[in-house]
């Protein structure tokens, strides 16, 4: 709508064809300059100028939905009321239902923790028949860190779904709806995230997942400082992808350590934080999401996955509608479970931080090492 | 005085100037029919012309009479009687309400800014639906408009709250109906909801769209009570190049914005992202968007983490002093800290 043309909006043949002789054609140059401004580009007269600019922002401005219409819009049109349940029961109920349509969902968590574990798990979730309880399309999973194991898929797919994988035929149709691609630069991914846009329309894609966008980033600039810009359009992009489309988005993060003098306060706190700089000498075990704040602002959901004193959890560290919950899981065959569905209420800061101790490493399926 | 001051196109100003029109007195005592040979123009452009030079005289003439100065404006007396009587948006939570005067103040620009999580959209959906509160409950009896950038509204969570809030209602009235035996209809959640007017913006030309649109969507929509943008940030900040534009383009807004809330006694809630800024060797938070947009809101409202509570610091007010209130994101929406003090808050 933004760069709708001049033209096509209705107004006055006279004041389009002035519009068309100073070569402004769309509306953001229009919306970009102050009425002044255009009385002197265009030689009309103020009230000319400011009906015209009234009638473009009507033109342009998105139509108006009641909440109450939104919400009637999506029980009645999606799936599961525009929800990808996770099938983790605790984690469903406290995000009202699964994993939203149309919205950024971020997974955060230390390496091997079993982010690419409960994203090869939603894969198959969204490429299940609907009278499993799937979404029947396809999947598109960029692997920026090589991390997709084909084999760990069917594993999970065989021990977890056992009634569909042992059907003929079914594991190749169901690991045939998911499409892998693997970007090697971010300027690659950028190309993709273009391509991906015209296959989201064409093809039944459900659900795209981005593992990991921290290592597109990280992978460029040689030094860390606060990365904010290099993804700025990117998010923007993605975002409105997701909001097209009407499906879910994951995107994975890495962790990197706090800096020290990185923490970060507002002017006004300057004095507790002197205070508490000192008895918190804690520093070595803190972690924070590698992406800075800016990507955080961006995400609608983020969920912490991170090991305490051995024990896994999962976190719902921001959510516009789940309390402050952790869940402990586990990572089996049958890819990521929770231990328990009840979950635990945490209180302040607790929630979004990421921490990593006594983790046991080894954990063996099969025999075989782990699945980052 | 000057024609120069006119406004009227750049054209038609040099016309006049180089025809000898320099003030607008000559332009007074001149006929459209005169004009219209002098410089060279139609007679209907003179005479809109003309009509434009005897509005602009008038209102000039006018600067004698203090009686006239005075259109459109109030005294400082009557100023403090509105402000006294005119309702506030509650924000469910008491100590929050106590430092910020009662609530969300009708006719000022609020913005209020905090870390991811810590329950911005919250409170801008809490909001949405308080000022629906009915008037005889101490509420505003508004409808909200709320113009979601991000993407982040989730209409579940607002009929949660939604219905938190219905449940609080009918408590308060039930114990009202004692003293009025007023049997009031129920309200239902699902009003609550068809009066919250949603707008998703994607890009910053439809954000600046839509602003400009507010003015003739409120005056069919008289009952709107408070706008909430959320948030102010998001196409500004993402692959902006030209600062100088960003600066300039928030700034109108910002204008505009102010201007909807005095023309129309309503509430203008921003939400703000925070940025970090490396100041004296070291990184502090603070509110994105750069210095000369913090001059922009009437009120500033910091949410932080303090150690593991959740509070709110009054940044800058040109009336409350500056304090800070813990509160908390439940269930039912914003509430008080302590989890005995679980009512709606009301009058």
């Amino acid at each position: 709508m933004a760069n709708k043309d001049i033209n096509q909006m209705g107004l006055p043949k006279w004041i389009t064809n002035i519009f068309t002789a100073r070569n402004i054609t769309t509306a953001k140059e229009v919306l970009s300059l102050t009425e002044f401004q255009l009385m002197e580009l265009l030689d009309v007269g103020l009230a000319d100028v400011t009906s015209a600019v009234a009638h473009i922002s009507e033109v342009v401005c998105p139509p108006c939905q009641t909440a109450l219409l939104l919400m009637e819009h999506r029980v009645r049109n999606e799936n599961l009321a525009g929800h990808l349940p996770t099938r983790l029961k605790g984690l469903d109920e406290a995000l009202c239902g699964g994993l939203p349509f149309g919205v950024l969902t971020e997974l955060v968590g230390p390496a091997g923790i079993g982010k690419t574990q409960f994203c090869l798990k939603l894969s198959l979730l969204a490429s299940l028949p609907e009278n499993y309880g799937g979404l029947d399309g396809s999947v598109i999973y960029i692997d920026v860190e090589s991390k997709f194991s084909s084999k760990r898929l069917i594993e999970i797919g065989m021990k977890s779904f056992p009634e569909i994988f042992h059907m003929k035929g079914m594991a190749k149709e169901m690991a045939g709806r998911i499409l892998v691609l693997r970007p090697s630069s971010l300027s690659e991914f950028t190309e993709s995230l273009h391509e991906i846009k015209v296959s989201l329309l064409q093809h039944q894609v459900k659900l795209l997942i981005i593992d990991s966008m921290a290592a597109l980033v990280l992978g460029e600039s040689d030094y860390g400082g606060p990365r904010q810009h290099p993804l700025g359009w990117h998010v923007s992009f993605i975002k409105s992808l997701a909001e097209f489309s009407r499906i879910p988005v994951i995107v994975t993060n890495q962790v990197r350590s706090q800096i020290r003098d990185a923490v970060c306060k507002y002017s006004f706190q300057a004095q507790s934080c002197a205070e508490t700089k000192d008895d918190t000498a804690r520093y070595d075990s803190h972690l924070v999401a590698a992406l800075g704040i800016n990507w955080a602002h961006a995400v609608t959901i983020r969920l912490v996955l991170e090991a305490t004193s051995g024990q896994r959890y999962i976190k719902v560290a921001k959510s516009p509608m789940s309390p402050p919950l952790a869940f402990p899981f586990c990572i089996t065959s049958l890819g990521i479970s929770l231990l328990n569905d009840d979950g635990v209420e945490l209180t302040g800061l607790e929630i979004s931080t990421i921490t990593c101790q006594g983790q046991n490493d080894v954990l063996n399926i099969d025999g075989e090492r782990l699945w980052g | 005085m000057e024609v120069g001051r006119l406004p009227i196109s750049t054209s038609r100003r040099g016309k006049l100037l180089s025809a000898g029109y320099t003030t607008l007195a000559s332009l007074c005592s001149a006929s459209p029919s005169d004009l219209a040979r002098d410089i060279e123009v139609s007679e209907g452009e003179a005479i809109e012309i003309l009509k434009i030079a005897s509005h602009t005289s008038r209102l000039d003439g006018s600067n004698g009479s203090l009686a006239a100065v005075n259109v459109g404006a109030q005294t400082a007396w009557d100023m403090l009687h509105e402000e006294e009587f005119s309702a506030r948006i509650t924000t469910s939570c008491l100590d929050l309400d106590n430092i910020l005067g009662g609530g969300i103040s009708p006719k000022e620009v609020t913005e209020i800014g905090g870390v991811p999580g810590i329950g911005k959209t919250q409170l801008g959906i809490q909001l949405a639906v308080n000022v629906q509160i009915p008037i005889h409950c101490g509420g505003l009896g508004g409808k909200a408009v709320y113009i979601d950038t991000e993407g982040s509204f989730m209409v579940e969570r607002a009929l949660q709250i939604a219905e938190a809030c219905v449940e609080d209602i009918s408590e308060y009235s039930a114990r009202l109906r004692k003293d009025f035996q007023v049997d009031q209809v129920k309200m239902h959640p699902n009003n609550i909801l068809e009066n919250i007017f949603y707008f998703r913006t994607c890009s910053y030309t439809e954000q600046i769209a839509l602003v400009n649109y507010l003015e003739k969507f409120i005056t069919e929509h008289k009952e709107v009570k408070v706008v909430i943008l959320d948030s102010v940030t998001f196409h500004f900040r993402q692959d902006f190049g030209d600062m100088a534009l960003r600066t300039r383009l928030l700034g109108g807004m910002a204008l505009k914005l102010m201007k909807l809330t005095k023309k129309f006694n309503l509430a203008v809630v921003l939400l703000n992202q925070v940025t970090t800024k490396h100041t004296e060797g070291s990184f502090q938070l603070t509110l994105a968007l750069g210095d000369s947009w913090s001059h922009s809101c009437t009120n500033r409202v910091i949410l932080y983490w303090n150690g593991n509570e959740r509070c709110a610091y009054i940044d800058k007010s040109p009336s409350l002093k500056s304090a800070s209130a813990p509160y908390s994101v439940t269930s039912r929406g914003i509430r008080n800290s302590a989890s005995s003090c679980k009512r709606i808050k009301m009058m």
